[in-house]
């Protein structure tokens, strides 16, 4: 049961690190993309029908990754070169993602999706208890969790990440060194889409293979709230998502449960569920956004490493003199 | 060279040479163009029309990595640096991408030892004081070797000594046969360290001339166009006046982890005095107006004290109405809202002071009034304007600053504090603006002035304090005060200072 629960929580968390991931990147660039959600569900409905008409999820999940990368390229052509509003312009990013998908997708309400199997490797897989967990998810699992190792990595030890975070805290400094600031951000922008693209076609392949309309349900949002909760560090991300996952699945748990089946607890126990039960199951559900926002919140308390983290150019427009 | 923008002509035809070994001065009001000359020579701005000519050959310098690739080096006046990554990774930023960050923190440790240039490659620059960012932007172009360096008003921003120190490492420089183009609008520094000068004036070269051959008067004459009127500070009796402005024992914790936070400062200005604080730009005297001016309220009531009256918890307004007077550091977007008319900026500082003038029944405004003060204020200051009652962002920064102080001297008010009264302001608005400041004291108010620069607080101040790290020195009456003895105050020998404070915020 344990072990069951371990691998929901998991592929609840997936989605919002692979979403929370790319965004890091866009704000540690100094941009402010809201557009998270509606680049998930671009990729959602991508995902789904490329791989519905080839058969292959993995073709879908690459023209997920392509098509949340275009669809971002339309936001970062907006506010990099035209430099509109990059709060206005994510809202819309959404909205349009919202309807754009919703129309694709109509054809595929209700059809069977191809589902990306887990993998499986012989002897380590049929391991007890850890064997599942650790040898026999699905792929993209794998894929987020070295997503974020090689996000850390590149942002603190490559020269190249160095150049990113520059830009991120003064985009006038970067500019007066030479350093290309529009470009490094259109290739930040597009990273945290093809991310966002991905993160859909995880819920549309992996999570429940089929396509509903809207069927991200708030986790773009999520995604984004991680990211500043966590003070724009990667690994902090990932704790912060599995958080989120592990009390989304315990409180539907503890939901799902009756007073019956816990008859066997010793006395406190029970009485300790008891008072757990009565709550109401609105307050169980909004657990998780609590639970993480607090959660978050302690860790980052120390608010000078908080600022040495935060973006100081973020969402401010950059226009070079020239 | 000539770059326009707009209708403005930043540069018109701008001529200059600088051979190999020389310190060459490029001399200007603020707006003469030199900051926009010097962005063409670092192709971070793209000439007009004009040819540049490194070692003989016509090059057409295109980005400042191409520059620095010609030899070029530049040391910015300011936002250059990122306060969030540490020294060496700044210096990393700017050079080539081969070299790896730890090499560049050694060599970049092994050059500050060479030039007696001390500097912890792994301090977050946030951390660091205005000289000593000033020290790694100096690395980090010495580590480009570049033949010629071009430093932006490098001394705006040290005390005394660490200029003097700065100037023994360009003299060295200039020895070991590199050339310095040396942008400032301080004369006597000029006239100390550089071999030839190019004036501009309004974006054209006035003049080529040796700056030790000229007085400062004449290389004022030269900058300015028309002589420059001397300010004049008439006697005072002394401390017999009341104490109008008195602050006690006022502390406050830093706001942020860049900020810094003010430890038990006392002083008291009296009616008729003119108190003067100096300090190294970032030592507390943001924070200090602040909580002088009630942007900040105070925890304690009696830490500020305005006419005898506990102003410590009072808001802005209720101060004013005490009869004080607030001149904010920043003009634009703190002194004055950018794109509102003069008029009605002047209703912003005086809505609840001259309600009876200015607002009719219900808070409706008297337009007509406000125009007419606005007015006033202007011939009174000699505001110079286009139009008749211009957006606050259509005035140049000296004439702004004008209105801005005339708009509270229009009220006479009892105490006035001002921060940076003439920053950026061409030298004879400054002259008009100081000189006014000291008529108001005369005339039986209290006024405190908080500036970066030293010649203004000697030229006006009947005594001088000095902020160092969020405390303030006991005021020096000005007879007693010499431009050593402050230095040495502004980097924080006394005791009570401490001179590795900043070691403290780690």
């Amino acid at each position: 049961m344990l072990e069951a629960i371990l691998l929901t929580v998991a592929t609840a968390a997936t989605p919002l690190l692979l979403a929370a991931i790319g965004e890091l990147v866009v704000e540690r660039s100094g941009v402010l993309n809201l557009g998270v959600e509606g680049m998930m569900l671009i990729g959602a409905v991508t995902g789904f029908g490329v791989a519905l008409s080839t058969g292959s999820p993995w073709l879908g999940a690459l023209a997920a990754i392509i098509a949340g990368s275009a669809f971002s390229l339309l936001f970062g052509f907006l506010t990099l070169t035209l430099v509109t509003n990059q709060v206005a312009t994510g809202l819309a990013l959404t909205l349009l993602g919202i309807g754009l998908s919703g129309q694709i997708g109509e054809a595929f309400v209700g059809m069977p999706g191809v589902r990306m199997g887990a993998i499986s490797i012989p002897g380590l897989s049929s391991l007890p208890y850890v064997g599942k967990l650790f040898f026999g998810q699905d792929p993209l699992f794998y894929v987020s969790i070295a997503l974020t190792a090689a996000t850390a990595w590149f942002l603190f030890r490559t020269r190249a990440g160095l150049t990113l975070r520059a830009v991120g805290d003064s985009h006038g400094s970067a500019h007066a060194l030479g350093i290309k600031v529009i470009g490094i951000r259109y290739l930040a922008v597009m990273f945290g889409g093809g991310c966002a693209g991905l993160a859909g076609a995880y819920l549309s392949l992996a999570y429940t293979p089929q396509w509903v309309e809207n069927m991200t349900a708030g986790r773009g949002w999520i995604a984004l709230a991680l990211v500043v909760f966590a003070s724009w560090r990667p690994w902090r991300v990932l704790a912060g998502a599995y958080l989120f996952g592990a009390i989304t699945i315990l409180q539907l748990h503890i939901q799902a449960i009756s007073l019956n089946e816990l008859g066997f607890l010793p006395a406190p126990l029970f009485w300790i569920a008891e008072l757990v039960k009565s709550v109401p199951s609105q307050f169980l559900s909004s657990l998780p956004y609590l639970a993480t926002v607090v959660v978050l919140v302690l860790i980052s308390r120390n608010r000078r490493l908080t600022m040495m983290n935060t973006p100081a150019s973020l969402g401010r427009p950059f226009v070079p003199d020239r | 060279m000539t770059k326009v923008f707009g209708s403005l002509v930043a540069n018109d035809r701008v001529d200059l040479s600088i051979a190999k070994g020389e310190i060459h001065a490029l001399l200007g009001e603020n707006g003469a163009g030199k900051s926009t000359f010097v962005k063409m020579l670092f192709g971070s701005l793209e000439p007009n029309a004009g040819t540049i000519r490194w070692k003989g050959e016509a090059q057409a310098i295109t980005s400042p990595s191409m520059a620095r690739q010609l030899g070029i080096g530049m040391v910015f006046q300011h936002f250059s640096l990122f306060e969030a990554l540490t020294a060496a990774e700044n210096i990393a930023l700017a050079l080539d991408r081969s070299t790896p960050i730890a090499q560049i923190a050694e060599s970049a440790r092994k050059l500050s030892r060479d030039y007696g240039l001390p500097l912890d490659p792994h301090s977050l620059v946030g951390d660091l004081s205005v000289g000593e960012r000033q020290r790694i932007e100096i690395i980090r172009c010495l580590l480009q070797k570049p033949e010629l360096i071009i430093l932006d008003e490098p001394t705006s921003v040290l005390t005394p000594q660490e200029a003097d120190k700065l100037f023994e490492t360009l003299e060295r420089l200039r020895d070991e046969g590199k050339s310095i183009l040396y942008i400032s609008h301080r004369l006597e520094e000029v006239k100390r360290l550089c071999d030839r000068a190019t004036v501009l004036r309004h974006g054209k070269v006035v003049d080529h001339c040796n700056p030790r051959d000229e007085t400062a008067a004449s290389l004022a004459r030269m900058m300015v166009g028309e002589e420059v009127q001397a300010v004049s500070r008439p006697d005072h009796a002394g401390g017999d006046g009341e104490a109008l402005l008195d602050i006690r024992g006022l502390s406050r914790p830093a706001a942020t982890p860049f900020s810094v936070p003010l430890r038990n400062i006392d002083l008291s200005v009296r009616a008729g005095q003119v108190i003067g604080i100096a300090g190294v730009a970032g030592n507390g005297q943001g924070e200090f107006f602040e909580a002088v001016s009630g942007e900040v309220r105070q925890p304690e009531a009696g830490a500020v004290r305005i006419r005898g009256t506990d102003a410590g918890q009072l808001s802005i307004s209720a101060r004013r109405k005490l009869g004080a007077g607030f001149v904010p550091e920043e003009r634009l977007g703190h002194g004055a809202a950018p794109g509102l008319p003069l008029s009605q900026n002047l209703l912003l500082s005086r809505h609840a002071t001259d309600s009876r003038t200015y607002l009719g029944p219900l808070g409706t405004v008297r337009y007509g009034a406000l125009t007419a003060g606005a007015r006033r204020i202007v011939q009174e200051m000699d505001v110079r304007k286009s139009g008749e009652d211009p957006e606050a962002a259509a005035l140049s920064g000296g004439n702004l600053q004008k209105f801005i102080i005339g708009r509270e001297l229009d009220r006479r008010p009892a105490v006035m504090v001002v921060n940076q009264p003439t920053w950026g302001v061409d030298a004879g608005a400054a002259a008009r603006i100081r000189q006014s400041l000291i008529e108001l004291a005369r005339s039986g108010s209290a006024v405190l002035v908080i500036s970066q620069d030293l010649d203004e607080l000697f030229e006006m101040s009947d005594a001088i304090a000095v902020m160092h790290n969020g405390t303030l020195s006991s005021p020096v009456p000005i007879a007693e005060a010499t431009y050593e003895s402050v230095g040495l105050l502004m980097g924080g020998a006394e005791p009570g200072h401490k001179a590795t404070a900043h070691a403290e915020g780690l």
